[in-house]
């Protein structure tokens, strides 16, 4: 379960941090960050990469959770990697973040239906399919708003989730 | 100009002399384009003896060893020493063959996904898709793998864009927008070093491998001499700092120095250059340093606070840092004497370890043969080791007295390693005789590149500590796991002198010191390689030894 908005249960030293990379927008570049990371023995809770404004230049956003020396050693490894072009640690109070998930419940029966719609409304969620069997949602939100709904909806019988991990951006003028 | 010309072009263009390779069906137009290209090949007779080449030619030469294999098999050889020279920062260009573009991930013959498998070990890996990238893909290779704190670049070429004909231009400037290692140190940053060092009771410095790559041998001394400081090297640092020198302590680390792990402890304030606080140099990290201030120059940023944390961080190359603090110095400096505490406590550690770590009572030992070797040796020619108990030996007992003349498989410890880099080393500098110190276990493993020094005329001496053991590895048998043997008996297999001969070298076996004093002079007379075999007793430990996962406040110094 994600931590990256709640206190963090683990060892205490240890925090989530989001970090946001700007990357050479070519073929391998993710495997040689997955791979930096599992060669140290580092953390990753989640990552994501997708374009940028640069037309040659990806962003990547990956939470990790790591103690302050870690990931000093974590975002200088980062920075030698020929491909990545920049790396920050976000402040995250004064950062945007926001995941997507998309959660397949049971909803056979209508009163099911109808309680998962009504916390979905109120989890501002969207449902994105039904069939006889199953309603599908879509959340957006911190991963902890996520968290929130995943845990109400439980009961239910989660079918199937896919969770984007975060994307993060910091507040205001670069 | 077909793909294969262009490699050979921009080789020329960054002033390669040697290449070191094997062809294989993946390389054949490489090998084509080499026959009109102004590079002397070095045919080996294994890949991984290639990368071992290019990497004891580029520690002498100090620019980028090249190395060529083919795909698959011809690759994965490599990896081992590109992973030597990845753990000694050590500049490589590793060039691969690759299976056609269009066949790669259809499980070809001899295709492996060679970009993967060295990504872990490589500073950066090419696989150029189109010939006319191929001459900004070498002059970027051979910048990131020269500049800032080196290593290897691996180029892995389809085969079909080695074959493809185009009209090719050759770049003058290249930009890798990602790469920009930090050359001049922060000022700022100096300054603070300076207090702590000239507020020091007790400063020392601790020189590393980086001071050898940055080729700052003259500043050290300055600096040394300026602070009077002793100097304690880490072992890849060994050979950075005249060992003869009245400030010199030696190697620290797992089999370093007596003098050296004791008056390091004592230190107030140590000033580590180009070094990276490893395990086998510093023991465990949370103990060393304690109740010390440390100072840290080193030109990659990561290494500052990785093993540990230190109160001054200097990030530059360690050749310009120090010229900026000796210039720092001089104006501040209140001059120290040389009548001082500290130092006579570095002459009383010298001497009660000498007076107190005793040689076994034979005729030949490592001890006796190296201080031999030393004597007999000059002093500007270049030794290098093998891995294990010669090489601790070495670290030991064999000084280096002109800077820059060692190396070794400090990093990953490759067995097999120093013969076939010697090799590479005299390639380099051909006017100097080139030594491999080696164990029988290391030198059976890369012993088929006697071909290559005979055949290639490029003669080195093999000294041969022959106890027919993995020596080390019964050490550490004898020592922890209760004289427990398993898998470290050679038997007597196999005699090394006709296996010199066999090949066309010189294979001599000596029986005292008298006759090792004539089999050295012989070698350094003799026109093709000199397997010199000396038969040392397996049971000879090497001490100090400080054990695994302690400090070196636990070294042992004798049995």
């Amino acid at each position: 379960m994600s931590q990256i908005d709640s206190t963090p249960e683990r060892k205490s030293s240890d925090n989530v941090y989001i970090l946001s990379a700007l990357v050479e927008d070519k073929p391998g570049v993710l495997f040689r960050v997955t791979n930096l990371f599992r060669a140290r023995n580092f953390n990753i809770e989640s990552i994501t990469v997708g374009y940028s404004e640069f037309a040659d230049l990806s962003r990547m956003t990956i939470t990790t959770r790591s103690d302050d020396r870690t990931l000093d050693q974590l975002v200088k490894q980062l920075g030698k990697l020929i491909d990545v072009v920049e790396v920050r640690v976000l402040d995250r109070a004064n950062t945007v973040y926001r995941e997507l998930a998309l959660i397949k419940m049971n909803a056979q029966d209508p009163t099911s239906r109808a309680e998962i719609t009504n916390l979905a409304s109120v989890f501002r969620g969207k449902i994105l399919d039904i069939d006889k069997f199953t309603l599908t949602v879509e959340i957006t939100g911190t991963p902890s708003k996520i968290d929130a709904f995943r845990n109400l909806v439980s009961d239910f019988g989660i079918v199937q989730l896919a969770r984007t991990g975060v994307s993060a951006l910091p507040r205001g003028a670069v | 100009m077909k793909g294969a010309e262009a490699l050979m072009r921009s080789l020329e263009k960054e002033g390669v002399d040697f290449v070191f390779g094997l062809p294989g069906g993946a390389n054949l137009p490489i090998y084509d384009a080499l026959v009109d290209a102004k590079i002397r090949h070095i045919l080996v007779r294994h890949e991984q003896s290639a990368a071992h080449m290019a990497d004891g030619y580029a520690r002498i030469k100090r620019k980028a060893g090249v190395c060529f294999a083919t795909s698959g098999p011809g690759a994965t050889n490599l990896i081992t020493g590109i992973a030597t020279a990845y753990a000694d920062s050590s500049p490589m260009v590793a060039v691969t063959g690759q299976v056609p573009l269009e066949m790669i991930g259809k499980d070809a013959f001899q295709e492996t996904d060679i970009i993967g498998i060295a990504n872990p070990c490589t500073k950066y890996t090419f696989q150029p898709r189109k010939a006319t990238e191929i001459p900004e893909t070498v002059k970027k290779g051979f910048y990131i793998a020269e500049s800032g704190r080196p290593g290897p670049v691996l180029i892995d070429i389809p085969k079909d864009v080695q074959q493809d004909s185009q009209d090719i231009e050759f770049p003058d400037l290249i930009k890798v927008r990602g790469y920009n290692p930090t050359i001049e140190c922060d000022l700022s940053t100096i300054g603070k070093a300076a207090e702590l060092l000239l507020a020091a009771q007790r400063p020392i410095i601790m020189s590393g491998g980086g001071v050898i790559l940055s080729g700052a041998f003259s500043e050290l001394e300055v600096l040394a001499e300026l602070l009077l400081t002793p100097v304690v090297t880490t072992f890849k640092g060994k050979g950075s700092f005249p060992e003869n020198h009245p400030l010199a302590m030696g190697p620290i680390g797992m089999h370093g120095h007596a003098e050296a792990n004791k008056i390091i402890l004592e230190a107030d304030c140590i000033l580590a250059i180009g070094a990276r606080f490893s395990d086998r140099s510093v023991g465990r990290f949370d103990e060393f340093g304690k109740g010390m201030s440390i100072i840290h120059m080193d030109i990659d940023p990561a290494e500052i606070g990785k093993n540990k944390s230190v109160d001054v961080a200097i990030v530059g190359d360690v050749k310009s840092s120090m010229k900026t603090m000796i210039k720092l110095l001089n104006k501040k400096m209140v001059k120290r004497s040389a009548e001082n505490p500290w130092l006579r406590r570095r002459t009383e550690l010298i001497d009660y370890y000498t007076e107190s770590i005793k040689d076994y009572p034979r005729d030949l030992t490592a001890r006796k043969v190296l201080k031999k070797l030393r004597q007999v040796l000059p002093s500007k020619a270049i030794v290098t080791t093998e891995v294990g108990q010669c090489q601790m030996w070495t670290s030991l007992h064999f000084d280096v007295i002109s800077p820059g003349t060692f190396f070794s498989s400090t990093g990953l410890g490759t067995m097999g390693f120093g013969f076939p880099a010697a090799i590479g080393a005299k390639a380099a500098k051909q006017n100097v005789p080139v030594v491999d110190i080696a164990g029988d276990g290391s030198f059976n493993m890369s012993e088929n590149s006697l071909a290559v020094s005979v055949l290639e005329n490029l003669p080195v001496i093999v000294i041969l500590l022959n106890n027919y053991m993995l020596g080390m590895v019964a050490q550490w048998q004898r020592t922890f796991y209760n004289r427990r043997y398993e898998g470290v008996h050679l038997h007597n297999c196999p005699d090394y002198a006709k296996i010199a001969d066999a090949y066309g070298a010189q294979g001599i076996k000596v029986q005292s010191l008298l006759e090792l004093d004539n089999a050295i002079r012989s070698a350094l007379k003799s026109n093709v390689a000199t397997v010199i075999d000396i038969p040392i007793d397996p049971e000879e430990d090497v001490y100090p030894f400080v054990a695994p996962g302690t400090g070196l406040k636990d070294m042992i110094v004798g049995s």
